[in-house]
């Protein structure tokens, strides 16, 4: 139970980079970028190609990086000057994605279970926690500059920003590649760790960045830009937690797990809507009995004929 | 003298080669002089946001040119005429980001126009200077600087925009009936404003509203569109000793029909 749940964790820190990189497009830049399935696998691939042919484990994940950041360059042209709608142009990349993955990989499997990789040399929890560190410093920090702040507002209210002279071209492709390198940074960092990689690895990646998104903020809250991205860091190890709790359950297989997280996606979605919805109705309800039995005192104490 | 927004022979044509083909500008012609404050009136359809449109570059002219100080930028793009062009929207919600602060709405109007880097763009003496000017503006947004924007009303709000498209001193100020979506009161505060930060600095600026009161107590100068043209163009003098029914009149004399418009407020 207990060495599960610290699997579970340090998982968890492994797709933590995964979530940032879906937080990056979904919450920021309102745009649900499906890239991230074929993204993912480009970094696993292009880090176990590189570590099974003897290259050092960290230029694998630097190289894995800008192949990330080349797949959501693509996507990003593809949304703005060729206008294609955002999501199709996400499944477009990630259907070519798949050739281009099984042409960087030569195979559809590779293993690199003996090689040395960045989790191998020293401990694996200093590794993991010092990247998560640097990563969300550079990210807080890249928010709060002038272009960061034009990306935010890109995401957020891109006719203002446009009137206020930024590209907001620009910047939709500087967040998709930002987040795209960041998906397929996890997806080295999962292939080093599970020792293989897989042309399938990608799949349902852009649902398991969700959940931990939203599993983040509903959990954690999202004040601003630092306490959410910790939040979504958060979340990407309850997430863990939670499927690893799942499948502890019996009559679940691991086969499930797919079915498990969009459920638990679905039920971040609908909850949180719900329960506002509720609290909106009977606020409502106490303000408008608040309203009227002032106003029916007010009456009473009145003068009538006036 | 040039003039700092020149249009010449302007035209516009909407949905062309379609049965809901419509001619929304025609032919216009406008010149502003440095410091001109100009508020523009028009019945429904008569071509007031396709001016302001044509003028920021969210559409461009099929025909004619637009200068600013003697300079083509027909060609330009949205936000690269931006440098030079304040906005304000009718909606209170179009002029601000309402997921971000109030200090980083402003330090991103403080960027207008200038090439955006990789500096952090909210530091002690900046903050200073935006909590200044939010002071100036005088509802009490100087203390919320943290604030997200959603959480302020619509007249906060509108304020904010007011400021920020003014911020960087702007060549050009266009308000696209920036108080038409408020209630009297706030109207009348962000009218107040608005005639207070144009005069202080010497702002040069278009003004379509639906308000009679406010197109003729406003400016020195009164436009009234009808049907994609200019049809009346009033200076100082003569504005002056406008009043309402004087400019229904003229209206209905140059234009052979009523002033229709289901928003027109006659009185402020």
């Amino acid at each position: 139970m207990i060495s599960s749940l610290i699997g579970a964790v340090e998982l968890g820190l492994l797709y933590a980079l995964l979530a940032l990189g879906v937080y990056i497009t979904y919450r920021i830049l309102d745009f649900p970028d499906l890239t991230v399935d074929g993204s993912f696998t480009t970094g696993g691939g292009i880090a176990a190609v590189m570590i099974s042919h003897g290259y050092n484990a960290w230029l694998s994940c630097i190289v894995a990086f800008a192949g990330g950041i080349a797949a959501g360059l693509c996507t990003g042209l593809l949304h703005t000057k060729g206008k294609i709608n955002g999501l199709l142009s996400g499944i477009l990349m990630m259907i070519a994605l798949h050739s281009i993955n099984l042409r960087i990989m030569g195979k559809p499997n590779i293993a690199i279970i003996d090689a040395d990789t960045v989790l191998t040399s020293v401990n694996p929890w200093i590794v993991l926690g010092s990247m998560l560190i640097i990563v969300l410093l550079l990210m807080n920090w890249f928010f709060r500059t002038d272009v960061g702040l034009a990306l935010r507002a890109t995401g957020d209210n891109d006719r203002m920003i446009r009137s206020f002279g930024a590209n907001t071209d620009t910047t939709k492709i500087i967040g998709v590649s930002l987040s795209n390198g960041l998906v397929a940074l996890s997806g080295a960092l999962i292939a080093q760790q599970s020792g293989f990689a897989d042309i399938t690895m990608g799949v349902g990646m852009i649902v398991v960045g969700l959940a931990s998104v939203i599993i983040g903020e509903a959990v954690f809250g999202a004040r601003n830009i630092i306490h959410a991205t910790i939040s979504v860091v958060l979340g990407a190890i309850v997430y863990r937690i939670v499927v690893a709790l799942a499948l502890r359950v019996e009559w679940l297989d691991a086969s499930d797990m797919k079915v498990i997280t969009a459920v638990i996606v679905i039920i971040a979605l609908v909850f949180p809507t719900a329960s506002r919805a509720m609290k909106q109705k009977k606020m409502a309800k106490k303000r408008t009995e608040e309203i009227t039995g002032a106003l029916s005192k007010e009456f009473k104490g009145g003068d009538l004929r006036a | 003298m040039i003039s700092v927004l020149e249009l010449s022979h302007v035209s516009k044509l909407f949905n062309p080669g379609t049965p809901d083909e419509k001619i929304a500008l025609q032919h216009i012609n406008l010149k502003l002089n440095p410091g001109d404050f100009v508020t523009i009136i028009g019945s429904n359809g008569a071509g007031k946001s396709t001016l302001m449109n044509i003028i920021s570059g969210v559409m461009k002219p099929d025909a004619g040119a637009v200068r600013i100080d003697g300079q083509e930028i027909s060609g330009l793009p949205e936000y690269r005429r931006s440098r030079w062009i304040g906005r304000v929207f009718q909606d209170p919600m179009a002029g601000t980001a309402p997921r971000m602060t109030i200090e980083e709405n402003l330090a991103m109007a403080y960027r207008r126009g200038a090439r955006r880097g990789l500096s952090v763009s909210i530091n002690a003496s900046r903050r200073s200077m935006f909590r200044e000017s939010l002071e100036r503006l005088g509802i009490g947004l100087e203390n919320r600087l943290r604030a997200k924007v959603g959480l302020l009303s619509g007249g906060e709000r509108q304020a904010l925009s007011l400021l920020m498209a003014t911020f960087t001193k702007p060549q050009i100020l266009l308000l696209d009936e920036h108080t038409a979506a408020l209630d009297p009161a706030r109207a009348e505060l962000i009218t107040r404003l608005t005639d207070t930060i144009v005069r202080e600095m010497q702002l040069t600026t278009l003004m379509v509203t639906h308000n009679m009161e406010q197109a003729i107590r406003l400016g020195n100068r009164l436009i009234m569109m009808d049907k994609g043209k200019i049809i009346l163009d009033i200076d100082e003098r003569t504005k002056k000793d406008l009043t309402i029914e004087k400019l229904l009149g003229e209206f209905e004399r140059i234009s052979g029909h009523k002033l229709s418009d289901d928003r027109v407020v006659l009185g402020g």
